[in-house]
């Protein structure tokens, strides 16, 4: 399993209830119910990944975060994941908004684009970065609201959310995120985990 | 049609309020089985048919001689397994497969009831099917899972007996009849009535047949059950069995010469006055309404599992109204998964061979089945 499904799974508390936005196979319902024996429920805009989850025995409903939110009350879960999607969204304050509405907690994976191989593709190259995590061409990425870990605090601030754990992941190393190693985490951190509340 | 040698029926002793106020008992319920029941009597799935199906889900209809009408899903090692479950479907009240309907006999008046039967409802039919449960002794269902009105009677079920399943499966439905359907069923209504042997209802004592109106009615009712661009790529504008156009009103175009045929093998199977009864049912369908506009407090007292599933080019009940159902249960937390598969074959899809569907539904029976 990856290493952030792993650190995902430490950050949730045993016997919650959980709500995967943008499941994918299930892969990390599958652990949250095994190790932490949660009431874990997903969404997933692929046809064939909820139609993978359904053959797991997980409970998916096939469904747009944008959209889809809103059907679920105020806090209905402890806690709510939106794995490296953030940046996928129209409107990722309207997001995370949500994600914090329908959830008490929320744990938000962003992909860094503050890393130094993408600060060095652009500059280098002088085209769009292209890497393992981002290896889409600009012109076809899902990925429209790029931000790097330092982008995410500055933006907690600005739309009001506390972030209560920040971790950084790093050769699958993982590693506290603070004010005063945010410099070097935005630089050699690939993803930043966030567990944030409203 | 000597249809009664075939046929299981239990008799319902127990008095039943319809809804329209009248009371009937002493009333007789077809239905068929598939599959054993097991020690526990925790594998049964009732299967509840749609508007022209019937209690021979599968194999041979013994009165039709035909496929029973969900071979694709139920059968052994299909998605409704019979070497796993025990499957019992019922025809509904006011259907003509056995069970008491507009062609019986009025017990008061010794005549047969065409229009004097009672309008009945999905509350009704289900209200009726639960009985099967005691006359089995299976205190809870496995599953309840059905298309259509099927549907319908699936959500109603559960909604009246929160207890009695626990797992449920409503597919291409929707817990409010819309206006069109409402308007297609009207259309079918009026062409039985426009026909002359109709005779209000009374023609199974004049011995004739409103073979031409029920014609109509189900070639009407048909085109809605596909889709435009299924039927584009099934027939386009092919012509039947010739090769000009006639200049006539004869069927030159395939799809007349199949909707004529579609037309014409369904009054052999089905009873007109049933046809009204049944689609009047579904018109009067409004879950929402029956909880004050809540759908949500239909559900409040269960705790089963919901898997909803809708398909892509059904537009009789759309994704959306299959989707208000799990936003409603979402609403209150319930236990509901919801896919909407891919498929150009209409509102038909569910009873076609179409492999994610027929996968999908396995996939969630045989797992909650092993997660009991």
């Amino acid at each position: 399993m990856k290493t952030e499904y792993k650190i995902i799974v430490d950050l949730i508390e045993e016997k919650t209830r959980v709500l995967d936005v943008g499941c994918d196979d299930g892969t990390l319902m599958e652990s949250l119910k095994k190790n932490k024996n949660v009431d874990a429920r997903g969404i997933e805009i692929s046809k064939d990944k909820v139609q993978t989850c359904v053959s797991k025995g997980l409970t998916v409903i096939e469904g747009n975060a944008e959209l889809d939110l809103k059907q679920f009350p105020d806090d209905s879960f402890d806690y709510v994941v939106l794995g490296q999607t953030l940046q996928a969204f129209v409107n990722p304050e309207i997001v995370i908004k949500e994600l914090l509405r329908v959830g008490k907690k929320a744990i938000i994976t962003i992909p860094n684009f503050g890393h130094w191989k993408v600060r060095l593709n652009l500059l280098i190259k002088g085209t769009m970065p292209i890497t393992e995590s981002l290896p889409n061409d600009w012109y076809n990425t899902p990925n429209i609201h790029m931000c790097t870990i330092k982008d995410f605090v500055k933006f907690s601030k600005i739309i009001n959310f506390k972030i209560f754990k920040s971790l950084a992941l790093t050769n699958k190393n993982i590693s506290n995120i603070n004010n005063s190693n945010l410099f070097y985490k935005n630089l050699f951190a690939e993803l930043g985990i966030f567990l944030i509340e409203k | 049609m000597n249809i009664k040698e075939n046929i299981k029926t239990l008799v319902i002793k127990k008095p039943l309020k319809l809804d329209c106020g009248k009371t009937i008992n002493n009333f007789p319920l077809a239905y068929e089985t598939y599959g054993s029941l097991n020690e526990n009597k925790d594998n049964a799935i009732l299967v509840f048919h749609a508007l022209t199906g019937d209690q021979f889900v599968t194999g041979i209809n013994p009165v039709t001689k035909k496929d029973g009408w969900w071979s694709y899903a139920v059968g052994p090692n299909k998605s409704i397994d019979t070497n796993k479950y025990f499957v019992i479907c019922a025809n509904v009240i006011g259907g003509c497969m056995g069970s008491y309907g507009p062609s019986h006999k009025n017990p008061d008046t010794n005549k047969i009831y065409g229009t004097d039967f009672p309008v009945i409802t999905i509350n009704d039919m289900v209200n009726a099917q639960v009985n099967l449960l005691d006359h089995f002794n299976i205190k809870k269902l496995f599953s309840v899972v059905g298309g259509s009105m099927g549907g319908m009677q699936v959500l109603q079920f559960i909604s009246n007996y929160p207890d009695k399943a626990s797992t449920v499966v409503p597919i291409a439905c929707t817990s409010s009849h819309s206006a069109q359907n409402i308007a297609f069923n009207e259309l079918g209504r009026q062409a039985i009535a426009s026909d002359h042997n109709w005779s209000d209802g009374k023609y199974l004592s004049n011995n004739t047949l409103p073979d031409k109106g029920l014609s109509v009615a189900r070639m009407a009712a048909h085109i809605t059950y596909l889709s435009k661009k299924g039927l584009q790529e099934k027939f386009g504008r092919k012509l039947q069995e010739r090769d000009a156009l006639k200049f006539g009103f004869d069927a030159d175009f395939q799809i007349e010469s199949y909707l004529r045929y579609q037309g014409s093998v369904f009054v052999d199977r089905f009873d007109a006055n049933s046809y009204l009864y049944i689609t009047r049912a579904m018109d009067y369908f409004d879950l929402v309404k029956q909880f004050d506009g809540n759908l949500s407090s239909a559900f409040k007292k269960t705790r089963a599992k919901f898997f909803v599933i809708s398909f892509t080019s059904d537009w009789l009940y759309p994704t959306q109204e299959n989707k208000d159902i799990v936003i409603a249960l979402n609403a209150i937390g319930a236990d509901v998964g919801f896919v909407e598969i891919k498929s150009d074959k209409g509102h038909d899809s569910f009873l076609l061979d179409v492999p994610d569907f027929l996968k999908t539904l396995k996939n969630f029976l045989d797992k909650s089945y092993s997660e009991r």
